[in-house]
């Protein structure tokens, strides 16, 4: 059994709002294909809160926010700095940029952290745990003071992204064009990697750097495949980010106990969460997952060998000395001139399927056409016979490669383009070797 | 009697600032790395015409029209726009960038693509509402694409793709156009769509220009010719520039063959 305290709760909170902050300036840098901005980022303000702190002896949120924002900005310049004039690529330069910046803001915080409670192993883990135990006043509520700044992060990034929606639209999808219609790219580059180097600092203090990451970037990844429009993707990330963090501290209390365990870091949980939600979206999003991929290009193979089936018996039934002979299981893969139709699993599967529509029949061990199958067979072989009529005639094919031509084409043709075709023909009623037109 | 009826559309619609050259370019350098892309450009464009740009690869035409839009920076040069500073004249210029410039599994429609080109009529921070949709509908029917409003951009053709990109450039309603190589990989019917946008913008007295891969449609789009190799080799009317000794300065011994079918196409014409 779980047991639900206050501070669970507040655990739960504090990973939610780190989760909607970063998965809605993350969703930018995901479709801005900058995706590694946002973990360069989040390591790289590391310097910038401590040499703010050193400054200041303040943990004030303010002061560390505006480190972090100043060393965000500058991160994203030296970025580009590197890059352009180090002649590197655009992950090496960040590779560089962000290891050396989180390394002297290590060591910098190791000798702070011998004066205050900053520990370098909060930076990687986080200390969501400890959140509820310092308490701030915010308009007439008593908060955790990492709620209160979380709330305060998601609330700014909210106002920014609302305003400046079709904006970041723009000079994320075409910075060119929007350069050219008065809204700066680059300088929309800048506020975003600023927004991301505030939401990363307010996060990171209470979920740590691995979940920062995970939440600026896979709510933004599930969300791409799951949507096509911009709205909904970020509806959609938010919403991913929010589930993870619920789900992450509810696993993270609730199932190491089954296996005799402490309960394990909630923040290492909430991001295992977010890689199941993508793995989820991954195999079963509606379009472009992977089952509904196999399940079409299944669907689509099935059509394609039932409609080969279907052309081989009613070539078989032109025969004009045995019309009714039909043709054997072992028939098929002999006449059959398309080696996928020639398998023999994927021809069971076809001519089980045209039994049950009732197209055609079985006896003996011969399949014939009943005179609903005859039908359909009949379109598939008109579309074939007009497609080598048209090959041939536009003088593109040559006699021996009409077929599989035509074989392609069959399987794509409709009513409307098989009408186009035979209008085209109108006085042709034979195909190029002389046999029928149905 | 007839011949004032003609003139009268052409005076309605003659923009009042074509005294000065619609682009006016002097002594544009622009290098990357140090390594010189454009040499000491000089043009001068009148108003009301298709120019063509058109040079080998590495040429720098694009580079030219992203250095006069300011999207890369100048080592040195001046670039007005019917007279004045390209900065003060930004909304009389409009852009059609190359498609693969940009990523087009980007989660928008391609109704909320062109309602891009009005971004700037909305203004900043305003969202985008019913009027300036139907706007954006309108320039989608302008190149027979209404009917794929709604659909998400990666699920057009690349022909289509080139078309709402050209919808989005006429909503802005510029007075004067580049456009990256529009007619670069697209199908027959996008083709003649771009040729019939463009005829009408010059009846409308814009002015435009198009980067351009295919010599031997030069004389068929263009009135106006300027030959690129990181130096501008000639500029004018096309019937004065377009000679096989500018071709050879342009494409250097490179297209010898090339050359000689122009010149077949040069005597057809003529």
């Amino acid at each position: 059994m779980i047991l639900w305290t206050s501070l669970d709760t507040w655990i739960v909170v504090a990973g939610a709002l780190a989760g909607a902050a970063c998965a809605l300036v993350g969703a930018f840098l995901v479709l801005r294909k900058t995706s590694m901005m946002g973990d360069a980022i989040s390591h790289a303000v590391l310097p910038g809160i401590a040499i703010a702190f050193i400054m200041t002896a303040s943990r004030a949120a303010g002061v560390m926010f505006i480190g972090a924002a100043i060393v965000g900005v500058i991160t994203a310049l030296l970025v580009e700095v590197v890059r352009r004039y180090g002649k590197l690529e655009h992950g090496a330069s960040m590779g560089v940029v962000f290891t050396v910046l989180f390394a002297v803001g290590l060591i910098l915080i190791e000798r702070a952290a011998r004066h205050v409670d900053i520990h370098p192993e909060h930076v990687l883990y986080g200390a969501v745990e400890l959140v509820p135990l310092h308490v701030v006043t915010l308009a007439g509520f008593e908060l955790p003071r990492g709620v209160a700044v979380l709330l305060v992060t998601l609330i700014v990034n909210l106002t920014v992204i609302t305003a400046l929606f079709k904006e970041l639209r723009l000079a994320t999808f075409d910075p060119g064009l929007a350069t050219t219609l008065g809204i700066n790219a680059t300088a929309m580059h800048y506020l975003l990697m600023t927004l991301t180097a505030l939401t990363t600092v307010a996060a990171f203090e209470v979920v740590g750097s691995i979940l920062v990451i995970a939440m600026l970037i896979v709510p933004g990844a599930t969300a791409h495949l799951l949507t096509r429009r911009l709205l909904p993707f970020l509806v959609v990330s938010v919403v991913v980010a929010v589930m993870a963090a619920f789900l992450g501290h509810i696993a993270a209390i609730g199932i190491p106990p089954w296996f005799g365990f402490e309960d394990t870091s909630s923040s290492g949980s909430m991001a295992t969460v977010l890689g199941l939600l993508f793995l989820l979206a991954f195999l079963a999003a509606p379009e472009q997952g992977v089952i509904a991929r196999g399940l079409n290009l299944a669907g689509l193979r099935l059509s394609i060998v039932t409609q080969d089936a279907l052309g081989l018996l009613a070539r078989a039934a032109e025969d004009p000395q045995n019309p009714d002979a039909g043709l054997s299981f072992a028939d098929f893969c002999l006449v059959s001139r398309s080696p996928f139709t020639a398998r023999a699993p994927a021809l069971t599967v076809a001519l089980l399927l045209l039994r049950l529509r009732g197209q055609v029949s079985a006896s003996g061990n011969r399949y014939r056409l009943t005179a609903r199958g005859r039908a359909e067979a009949l379109r598939v072989l008109r579309a074939h016979r007009l497609w080598e009529r048209f090959f041939y005639d536009d003088g593109q094919v040559e006699l021996d490669e009409l077929h599989a031509a035509a074989d392609l084409l069959e399987h794509y043709t409709d009513a409307g383009l098989r009408n186009a075709l035979a209008e085209r023909f109108a006085g042709q009623s034979t195909d190029p070797r002389g046999r029928r037109i149905p | 009697m007839r011949l004032q009826t003609l003139s009268l559309p052409e005076e309605r619609f003659k923009p009042a600032t074509d005294q000065k050259p619609a682009l006016h370019v002097r002594d544009l350098t622009v290098a990357y790395d140090r390594k010189p892309v454009l040499w000491d450009v000089d043009l001068d464009v009148p108003p009301s015409l298709v120019a063509g740009i058109v040079g080998p690869n590495g040429a720098g035409k694009s580079t030219l029209i992203k250095a006069v839009l300011d999207l890369v920076p100048h080592a040195s040069g001046v670039v007005e726009i019917f007279g004045k500073p390209y900065r003060r004249q930004r909304r009389l210029v409009g852009y059609v960038p190359q498609r693969e410039s940009v990523d087009w599994d980007y989660p928008i429609t391609a109704l909320e693509l062109v309602a891009m080109g009005l971004y700037r009529k909305i203004g900043w921070c305003k969202p985008v509402t019913a009027p300036h949709r139907c706007r954006a509908l309108e320039g989608l029917a302008e190149v027979g694409m209404a009917a794929l409003a709604h659909r998400q951009i990666s699920r057009l053709s690349g022909g289509q793709q080139q078309r709402i990109f050209l919808a989005r450039a006429l909503v802005q309603d510029a007075q004067i156009y580049f456009m990256d190589e529009p007619f670069a990989g697209v199908d027959a019917a996008t083709e003649k769509a771009i040729i019939a946008i463009l005829q009408r913008l010059r009846e409308q007295g814009k002015t435009v220009f198009v980067v351009h891969h295919d010599l031997e449609s030069v004389r068929h789009y263009f009135d106006y010719l300027i030959m690129l190799n990181m130096r501008v080799v000639a500029a004018g009317p096309v019937a004065d520039v377009f000679t096989s000794e500018n071709l050879r300065r342009t494409y250097g011994g490179r297209l010898t063959l090339l050359d000689r079918a122009v010149d077949a196409i040069g005597q057809g014409t003529h």
